[in-house]
């Protein structure tokens, strides 16, 4: 068993402002944050990725539509495709959509307003490596803040992710008009997910909440399970 | 070539732009309905060969320009 804290990297784009706050959160959470440059096209040595929240690229375009096409996104898409953790916040989940890693897309809020305030959200699946902290139904207390935010999918698709249990968190009282009242989604193995609240600034009882160290904690307790899983292959 | 590529919201998407327009467009006396708020985006392509020009702007299409889960685009070509 490696007591070594988990490395996770924080992929930094231009435009990215939670990176930082991300790293931090990280940290303290017991893990190893690890800034990636988005220029960077290879991971270093990492059991989890998070795209931190911002305004890459400053939102041009659509959200999260020129990041994608960022040397490391080609790296966090490799990662993910053999089923390494992803972690999509804010700006993050927009790229991850767009990227094709996540199903749907962030559109502007139903009020078009940028809205910054603490949200109450609905744990609907507590058995996902972004959760596992969380009981199933609990409420958790975040920030959101943003302006695209309006998750959308349509009929199909919705229902398809419905069937399949990939909606992850909702919306108690849906601040943006997104579908079916979704905050985050995971992709259908599960080592994906994306969420517009904002667990990397409620981890401080300073700062209100601590309710965000139950996904950030989650997160890295996954990490640290699998970096030991892959400790213990390279050894036998 | 230059080429237009023309992106709208596709129909049945909510589109509160078009909404806040058509109510802006309403309280100046005019009578709107159905307003809708898309982009336009002009390019100088290389290729001078209409069909494969048009055929290169559909794939800045697919890829970058317009997200096909909500958007529909139309490209117009002139030499």
């Amino acid at each position: 068993m490696s007591a070594a804290p988990p490395r996770i990297a924080v992929i930094t784009f231009p435009g990215s402002n939670d990176d930082q706050d991300a790293l931090l959160a990280l940290e303290e959470l017991g893990g190893t944050g690890l800034p990636v440059w988005h220029a960077d096209d290879r991971l270093p040595d990492v059991a989890a990725v998070v795209l931190p929240g911002g305004f890459s690229y400053g939102d041009y375009l659509r959200c999260g539509a020129i990041a994608r096409f960022s040397p490391a996104m080609k790296a966090v898409s490799a990662f993910a495709g053999e089923g390494g953790l992803v972690l999509g916040i804010c700006n993050g989940f927009q790229i991850l959509c767009e990227a094709g890693l996540l199903p749907g897309t962030l559109r502007p809020n139903a009020s078009l307003a940028f809205i910054c305030r603490d949200v109450v959200l609905r744990v609907e699946r507590a058995d996902t490596p972004f959760t596992a902290a969380c009981s199933q139904g609990q409420r958790l207390t975040m920030p959101i803040k943003h302006r695209e935010g309006c998750w959308f999918a349509d009929a199909d698709l919705l229902a398809e992710l419905e069937a399949r249990g990939q909606i992850v968190l909702r919306y108690e009282d849906n601040p943006n008009g997104a579908i079916a009242d979704v905050a985050a989604v995971c992709n259908e193995r599960g080592n994906v997910m994306g969420l517009m609240p904002h667990p990397e600034h409620a981890v401080d009882p300073l700062i209100g909440s601590t309710d965000g160290a139950l996904i950030l904690g989650s997160l890295v307790e996954a990490a640290r399970a699998s970096s030991e899983r892959h400790a213990a292959a390279a050894v036998s | 070539m230059r080429a237009t590529v023309l992106v709208r919201p596709k129909p049945g998407i909510l589109d509160p732009q078009g909404e806040a327009v058509e109510t802006s467009l309403r309280q100046l006396g005019f009578s709107v309905g159905d307003a809708r708020v898309g982009r336009v985006v002009d390019l100088e392509v290389s290729e001078r060969d209409p069909v494969a020009a048009r055929a290169e702007v559909e794939r800045m299409c697919q890829q970058l320009l317009t997200n096909p889960l909500i958007e529909s685009y139309e490209i117009a070509l002139e030499p």
